[in-house]
């Protein structure tokens, strides 16, 4: 054996590679049927940090349309319900560089909103609850509807569809129970267009200095 | 000596508590009004049990707990209910929150209220029940139920209370220890006892308050509770912190301490639980320290819960201009209100009205410059730089990757901080910051679902429509291949053609193909043969044996019988073998209906009369023998023979007369049932095909058919003649009456008389055979007839205005439905067959006698108009 390697190196090398390639193949071929991954993960992360409101500001039909377009490379700056946080935590997870949201398709406000709709003007048409992609709508034909205003994301699906323009979009109000305190101001607020790197230690004691 | 373990971190900041501990409690006098927040607690807020307008006594429970998590509320004081509304609340936000406004009446009346007498004899439920009604909650700072805490469902070895009140200038519990150590020490015990007597019971209390210290040294004597005195350090009285001290267990990140059998209360909270349980006083009041160089006076005061903090400055000589910073808490963990009338609440130890010395404003934050001096200061052995960078940049994995939930927000870091970073407002703002994600990440998560359900639900109903689309298209393919198959052989839109198609559908469809027809009527020749050999035979052996001339005649009206029924069976098969080869001829097949129609009627009759001829001769010459015979007894029983013999003839007779409607069901050779109606059925669609017909043609057509019975009528009275038979005579009057018609129809035909139409309508709506009508005259042709009282009808018709022939035809059909009522009544009495059909044909008559008397109307209206 060693005698017929050390004789015919060559060969002995090819045949020791192929048999490596053959075995290592059987490995991998086996282990991409036994833990084959059903669906799409990265969809399913992405649709995670969507958030959900089904709006469709994004141009897909959903949150999880957008999730699959952007898993086959679609913008990940295109949801401005979920705003820039959503984009860095997309730019995060795909490891791509976060751009700016995108703010011409839609409007971005951090103010939170609910559907409202004004209950004397309805004529119980039903058309936004045909609309509303999470059923957060109550009523029926020629009753009032109401919205379900722990239900409603927000999208403002419903407004457009509305014949005697009776919903609108509410800021929700905060209450005591939601308020948070706030990331301190920005030095460079504070002082007027200095920035933290400009202060010396000896401005604490002026406080106010540039003021 | 009980062995002190340290924490890691703390800072000594100046402890400023002495300005606020010259007296003892001091005592408020009632303001105008209190104002008593819903959420005073951590958790749900209460709801109210009251309404504008009530007047409440004091310790009454004006607000009872919702869920779990949530604590009662008790007025402070008797007054009235002023409103129920959004008031600003202590909260560092500053915001507004649903309170109960109450105005005192000044009279300070207690509601019915009384301790429990030994609680050791109470179950610690019981307990629990009476804290929980009695409101109360942590004193120390954060507010949380008490009854929860002291419910735990670990067993507890160790129970903590603490004294420690570590924060610079707040003297409320060290007051309060100083003042009533026995009360907190027979408080103690009851926690004890509701906590299943725990192995160790401990009170710590900072070495800076020797008076407390020995106050609860002294009273704690005997009972088993030991009070610890250890060094000051901030933040000592955090509650993982002193239990560190304590016991120097360290509770694990995001485990409370009774996953550890430790449970920590604070003295204050021990004070209220005596009161509660021992006095039946619920937590109406507080101790709170009022104290700042913006106040005239410091001290510690027992205040109503609810009292505006601005009542309670205004009675300290408070200098508005002077304070910078009125802070609620310490200067440590304290927050800032933004306005003085917000109330006390349950956790307000202590308002701090601080002057520009204390509270100089913050000065610039400069960049951290990673000294580590944090690090250092942190009790929870944390890395706050870190922290601080990572809140900067909202890296929420990374915050909590460190921990962040872990911070107890002292302000240790930020004191220590040369670069003055608000380091715990950046916590406290990712924390808020995190949480929120988490709620929203939550509600993304309930939108999806619903999303999802919303999509389903829309696909199963889109699905579902497609189904029953399809199943509609596939009904509606094989609806139009039937329609398509069934409208194929339909020739034309007569409904006369219709009819006769129908007709002779039906004529076809009750007659068996002509072989077996053929073999049946063979059968029943064969029958009728047999049937006459054992008659004649009786007929023989009577003779022989000389039988009475009754039995006889019985005997030879039988042969008769036989006899007939034998020849009619053969002429039937003739007849039958005759049309059998033409029967695609419908004509032919028709001609032979008629013919067997009649053959079926008249044999029938024939056979009563018969049974009557014989019958009455035989009376005849019975009467004769009764008037010959002289023995009685041989009249007597000729007599009763006689009686026997009218009988008979009556029935036949009343037979004969019935014959008509019930001819073909006393017929009960089935071949001929069969063959009868078979012919009527043909019958009918003939006189319907005569319908069409004109009038003479209709009438030649009877003539030739009156021409074609005669000749056979002649032929078997002939045949009767040459054999002498006894029907001889009744075929000849019969003969004889189709012969009078048969000159009659020649009449008709020439000279078509104008004669009173019987009101008679052609039976072509009657299907049943039960429906040919029974006549006067025995031999007649019922179609026949029929169809020439249509045809006189018709030409009548003709001559009629339109409204004339409406009237007409309303009276026959009028008439018609009479009828057609009396035959249904007399064919449900017999349960016949035909009852349905006769039903529908009822049906259809009243239909069109509707249909018609609406014309008139419409009919008569315009021209009236006109």
């Amino acid at each position: 054996m060693i005698e017929i390697i050390t004789q015919e190196p060559l060969l002995a090398a090819l045949v020791a590679m192929v048999g490596l390639a053959v075995a290592f193949g059987a490995v991998l071929g086996f282990a991409a049927v036994k833990f084959k991954v059903e669906g799409d993960p990265i969809v399913d992360q992405i649709d995670h940090i969507l958030p959900q409101t089904q709006c469709g500001q994004c141009g897909y039909p959903g949150c999880r349309p957008y999730a699959e377009a952007i898993a086959n490379g679609d913008e990940i700056n295109k949801c401005p319900p979920g705003g820039q946080a959503t984009v860095n935590a997309l730019a995060d997870l795909l490891d791509v560089p976060a751009p700016e949201l995108d703010a011409e398709d839609g409007d971005q406000s951090d103010v939170k909103k609910v559907a409202y709709i004004r209950e004397a003007e309805c004529i119980g048409c039903t058309k936004c609850i045909q609309a509303c992609p999470v059923d957060a709508i109550l009523g029926a034909a020629k009753q009032m509807h109401t919205v379900i205003a722990s239900e409603c994301t927000g999208c403002d699906l419903c407004v457009e569809p509305c014949p005697v323009d009776c919903i609108e979009m509410r800021p929700v109000p905060q209450t005591i129970s939601d308020w948070q305190w706030t990331i301190p101001a920005p030095l460079g607020e504070r002082l007027q267009g200095l920035r933290s790197a400009d202060i010396i230690a000896t401005d604490r004691d002026t406080g106010t200095r540039a003021a | 000596m009980r062995k002190i373990w340290d924490i890691p971190g703390g800072i000594h900041p100046p402890e400023n508590k002495h300005q606020s501990l010259t007296d003892g409690i001091g005592t408020i006098a009632m303001p105008e009004r209190l104002i008593l927040p819903l959420n005073q607690h951590a958790g749900a807020p209460a709801k109210p049990l009251v309404k504008p307008g009530d007047r409440v006594l004091k310790g009454q429970m004006i607000a009872e707990p919702v869920g779990f998590i949530s604590a009662a509320l008790h007025a402070p004081t008797s007054g009235t209910i002023d409103g129920i509304a959004d008031q600003p609340v202590p909260h560092p936000s500053g915001m507004s929150a649903r309170c109960i406004e109450l105005v005192p009446d000044g009279r300070d009346e207690w509601c019915d209220h009384q301790g429990v007498g030994d609680y050791r004899a109470q179950p610690p439920t019981a307990l629990l029940e009476l804290i929980r009604n009695a409101g109360i909650t942590g004193l120390g700072g954060a507010g949380f139920p008490s009854s929860v805490k002291l419910g735990p469902r670990q067993p507890i070895d160790t129970l903590v209370i603490n004294g420690t009140e570590c924060e610079p200038y707040i003297t409320a519990d060290d007051s309060l220890m100083q003042a009533r150590a026995p009360e907190i020490i027979e408080g103690v015990n009851i926690l004890r006892h509701i906590l299943g007597n725990p192995e160790t019971v401990l009170i710590g209390i900072e070495d800076n308050k020797p008076r407390a210290f020995e106050q609860l040294t002294e009273a704690a004597e005997g009972t088993g509770i030991e009070v610890v005195e250890f060094p000051t350090k901030y933040p000592s009285g955090g509650e993982k912190q002193l239990i560190q001290i304590l016991t120097g267990k360290e509770v694990p990140s995001g485990k409370l301490p009774a996953e550890l059998g430790i449970v920590c209360q604070n003295v204050g909270t021990t004070f209220a639980v005596y009161n509660a349980i021992c006095r039946g006083e619920p937590l109406i009041s507080r101790i709170t320290t009022v104290t700042g160089q913006a106040c005239g006076r410091n001290g510690n005061y027992e205040v109503l819960l609810g009292t505006p903090i601005s009542h309670l400055l205004a009675h300290n000589d408070f200098d508005a201009k002077a304070c910078t910073r009125l802070v609620m808490g310490g200067p440590m963990m304290g927050f800032t209100l933004l306005d003085p009338a917000v109330p006390v609440v349950k956790t307000t130890n202590c308002i701090l009205a601080g002057s520009k010395a204390e509270f100089p404003p913050a000065p610039p934050a400069q960049a951290c410059i990673r000294c580590g001096l944090c690090a250092e200061a942190c009790p929870a052995s944390l890395l706050p730089q870190q922290l601080y960078w990572y809140a900067q940049s909202q890296n929420h994995e990374r915050l909590e990757a460190h921990n962040l939930f872990d911070c107890i927000e002292c302000g240790a870091c930020a004191y220590v901080c040369p670069s003055r970073i608000p380091l715990v407002q950046y916590y406290r703002a990712a924390k808020g910051e995190i949480r929120r994600h988490d709620a929203e990440q939550l509600k993304a998560d309930h939108a999806r679902q619903r999303f999802e359900f919303h999509k389903a639900r829309l696909e199963k109903a889109e699905a579902e429509k497609a189904a029953k689309r399809e199943a509609r298209r596939l009904a509606a393919e094989a609806a139009q291949r039937k329609t398509a198959t069934s409208e194929a052989p339909s020739s034309g839109p007569g409904s006369a053609d219709d009819l006769i198609q129908a007709a002779k559908a039906r004529a076809a469809a009750k007659k068996a193909s002509p072989d077996e027809q053929k073999a049946k009527l063979e059968r029943s020749v064969e029958a009728n043969r047999n049937r006459l050999k054992i008659a004649r035979d009786k007929l023989a052996e009577g003779r022989d044996q000389g039988l009475d001339s009754d039995a006889m005649a019985k005997l030879e009206v039988k042969v008769n019988e036989a006899a007939l029924k034998l020849k009619t069976a053969e002429e039937k098969l003739a007849s039958f073998d005759d049309t059998s080869p033409g029967k695609g001829d419908s004509t032919v097949a028709d001609d032979a209906a008629s013919r067997v129609m009649d053959r079926v009627t008249a044999s029938r009759r024939e056979q009563l009369e018969t049974t009557v001829a014989s019958l009455k001769k035989r009376i005849a010459s019975a009467e004769q023998a009764i008037g010959a015979e002289t023995a009685d007894a041989t009249i007597a029983a000729l007599q009763s023979g006689l009686e026997k013999q009218r009988q008979k003839l009556a029935e036949a007779e009343t037979a004969l007369a019935g014959l008509g409607p019930d001819g073909d069901q006393k017929v009960t050779d089935p071949t001929t049932v069969d063959a009868a109606s078979a012919a009527i059925a043909r019958a009918q669609a003939k006189a319907a095909a005569r319908a069409s017909m004109t009038p003479e043609q209709k009438a030649r057509e009877d003539l030739h058919a009156l021409d074609q019975r005669i000749a056979k009528a002649r032929d078997k009275a002939q045949a009767a003649r040459a054999e002498d038979s006894e029907h001889a005579a009744t075929l000849e009057s019969a003969l004889e009456k189709l012969e009078e018609k048969r000159r009659g129809l020649i009449e008709a035909l020439g000279a078509e008389p104008e004669e009173t139409v019987p009101e008679r309508p052609v039976a072509e709506s009657v299907p049943a055979p039960s429906a040919v009508e029974p006549h006067p005259v025995p031999n007649d042709d019922p179609a026949a007839a029929a169809i020439a009282r249509a045809q006189a009808k018709a030409r009548e018709m003709a001559a009629m205005t339109p409204e004339q022939k409406r009237r007409v035809e309303l009276a026959s059909l009028d008439e018609r439905i009479a009828k057609a009522r009396s035959k249904l009544d007399s064919a449900l009495a017999e349960g016949s067959e035909h009852v349905e059909a006769l039903q529908g044909a009822l049906e259809k008559l009243e239909n069109k006698r509707r249909s018609l008397a609406q014309q008139d109307s419409d009919g008569v209206n315009p021209e009236g108009g006109a």
